[in-house]
């Protein structure tokens, strides 16, 4: 519901006291004109009084029942009707007080047209300014559930695009588990303790948004382990971490899909040993630089079925995150392919602490 | 009787391995990391079964399988391949899917026992064929070009031509012959960029730059490498109907 204008002690004080200085000003003027004060004060009671039961009128009514742009004429007829009575009941209220007062009564027949017109103005004031509460209300509240529908969507988006946990890498992991089982237990059961220990980061780290660069490497370094098991020695590894890197923040899984995806290109397409090297730096411009190098084969990579998807859904998340479309940077030449993950920190120093 | 199983995966090839060692008549001749090697060693060895995976590095299971001319019983083993999945109950061939238990590898083994060996190799052709197998193809075409393999990403191509029982896929970079029939190609390229616009010719839309008519009925398409093709009747309605006009 929409917050209405005569809520609270504030507009009352505001509204009791236009009135007042106006029935003082009327008293002043009518005093002006020959009539003596106590009439002068009736006088400007009386009207005023009903002037404003006129507008709390249009402002209650305002609350229950908004005319939309095409029936603004209805202000008008409201205004005029209410003007009208208003000066009905003025009239004969007075008449009836004054009745053996010539001269007020001669003052009074000849003021009807700018009381009228002075009651017109106000009703019609009060409605419009009602009009314009209501309606910016109207709107704020819209503005505001337009944006709280688009932060969950946006929520929904990010928590789907963390999720992507490929089932290939899960079955494989099993598959290599089972043949373990078979021949060397203890292997078995020590790869079995890695893939829980990595599907359980990927589960616990939905909860938040961004975590230490050592601990996506952490959680990295289970994944890494996990598919050195599956490929035995063809896959190599190297993490270069500038000193102070690690404290710094990261969305969190946004690592892994990175080095997923250069697996993807440089030992799911490639035949010989693979080294996947990982290098971390804090730029000049308070920025987390994180480079992914693989190898690549550039006649079979590029055609494979999915693989920009990867890449297109981190660059969407940097984006849903930032609001930068150039966080994600990659480059080729014939046999590496370097993907650049660009964290800016300042976003963290605003949003932390 | 000889089996080689192709995974690039070490471990799932020990399990295979380690299922298979109770049939003392089969006899594991050789194991491969990828397709390449796969294609080599079955035609060494001429295996009786093959225990294939599907995503290997280079070349996939089903890419390898066309290299080979007459293909050998299989067993495919695969982690999650939905569509493929579904060709396999089409066409008969058994699968695993990873991880399998060893029930289920025997009864895989059974199945492959108890079908006929001229049988085996018409359902594997069959699976080849299979319109389920689309997406595989839309990207690439591999083939075999002088003893070599070659990948040709589908942009590349530029038309196809009927050539007898082959078909000449042409590409900037030279001509290559593959085994396929036109209709083959053109259940499996991407309709909206390669259109059959006449019996013996496949073309690349994006290729086209004009359209002359040409004797009655007839007409020729103008590719924007300077070639003319010849536009049958037929092949004109479908033409028009892809390019929208």
């Amino acid at each position: 519901m929409v917050k209405p204008i005569n809520n609270g002690k504030k507009f009352y004080a505001t509204f009791t006291s236009w009135w007042l200085i106006w029935a003082c000003i009327q008293t002043w003027l009518l005093n002006g004109y020959g009539i003596n004060p106590q009439a002068a004060l009736t006088d400007s009671i009386v009207s005023n009084a009903l002037l404003a039961s006129a507008c709390l009128l249009v402002i209650n009514n305002m609350k229950y029942y908004l005319p939309r742009q095409e029936r603004y004429w209805y202000i008008l007829i409201i205004s005029v009707v209410l003007s009208s009575l208003y000066l009905l009941l003025t009239r004969t209220l007075l008449s009836w007080l004054f009745k053996t007062d010539n001269t007020y009564i001669y003052l009074l027949s000849n003021s009807l047209t700018i009381r009228y017109i002075t009651g017109l103005l106000m009703i019609g004031c009060m409605s419009m300014i009602c009009l314009l509460w209501y309606t910016l209300q109207e709107q704020r509240e819209n503005d505001q559930r337009k944006e709280a529908a688009e932060q969950m969507a946006k929520d929904a988006e990010l928590l789907k695009l963390r999720q992507q946990l490929q089932p290939h890498f899960l079955f494989n992991s099993l598959n290599s588990i089972s043949a373990l089982a078979g021949s060397q237990p203890e292997k078995a059961r020590h790869m079995i303790q890695q893939l829980s220990d990595f599907l359980r980061g990927t589960l616990k780290k939905e909860e938040h948004q961004h975590v230490s660069l050592e601990e996506e490497i952490h959680h990295l370094q289970l994944y890494l382990d996990i598919e050195k098991v599956r490929f035995g020695h063809r896959l190599q590894t190297t993490m270069t971490l500038q000193e102070g890197t690690g404290q710094l923040r990261i969305p969190v899984l946004l690592l892994q899909p990175v080095v997923e995806n250069a697996i993807k290109f440089g030992l799911y397409d490639t035949t010989g040993e693979v080294l996947i090297s990982i290098k971390a730096s804090l730029l000049e411009n308070n920025i987390l630089c994180v480079e992914v190098q693989n190898p690549y084969d550039h006649e079979t990579a590029g055609m494979t079925r999915g693989t920009g998807f990867g890449l297109a859904s981190i660059r969407r998340r940097l984006y849903l995150l930032f609001a930068r479309n150039d966080l994600l940077q990659t480059a080729s030449d014939n046999s590496f392919f370097t993907t650049k993950l660009l964290i800016p920190q300042y976003h963290y120093e605003s949003n932390h602490h | 009787m000889k089996v080689i199983i192709i995974d690039d995966e070490p471990l799932a090839r020990s399990i295979v391995k380690e299922f298979l060692q109770q049939y003392p008549d089969m006899e594991v001749v050789q194991e491969c990391n990828d397709g390449f090697e796969g294609v080599k060693a079955i035609q060494e060895h001429q295996p009786d079964l093959v225990i294939l995976d599907i995503q290997m590095p280079k070349i996939n299971g089903f890419e390898m399988l066309e290299l080979i001319e007459n293909p050998p019983a299989v067993i495919f083993a695969t982690a999650f391949e939905e569509y493929a999945i579904r060709a396999f109950e089409a066409h008969a061939v058994d699968y695993l899917l990873k991880p399998f238990s060893k029930e289920r590898f025997d009864k895989a083994i059974q199945k492959w026992r108890q079908t006929e060996q001229t049988q085996q190799a018409a359902h594997t052709r069959a699976l080849l064929e299979s319109p389920e197998l689309k997406e595989a193809h839309q990207h690439r075409i591999v083939l075999k070009d002088n003893g070599r393999i070659r990948i040709i990403p589908t942009h590349d191509i530029q038309y196809l031509e009927a050539a007898d029982d082959y078909v000449k896929i042409h590409t900037a970079a030279g001509s290559f012959l593959k085994n396929k029939t036109m209709q083959y190609f053109e259940q499996q390229m991407d309709p909206s960029m390669f259109i059959r616009i006449h019996r013996s010719y496949i073309v690349n839309a994006q290729l086209i730059s004009r359209i002359d008519p040409y004797e009655k009925d007839n007409y020729l398409a103008i590719l924007s490498i300077g070639l003319r093709l010849p536009v049958s009747k037929s092949g004109y309605t479908r033409l028009r109907a892809a390019l929208g006009i």
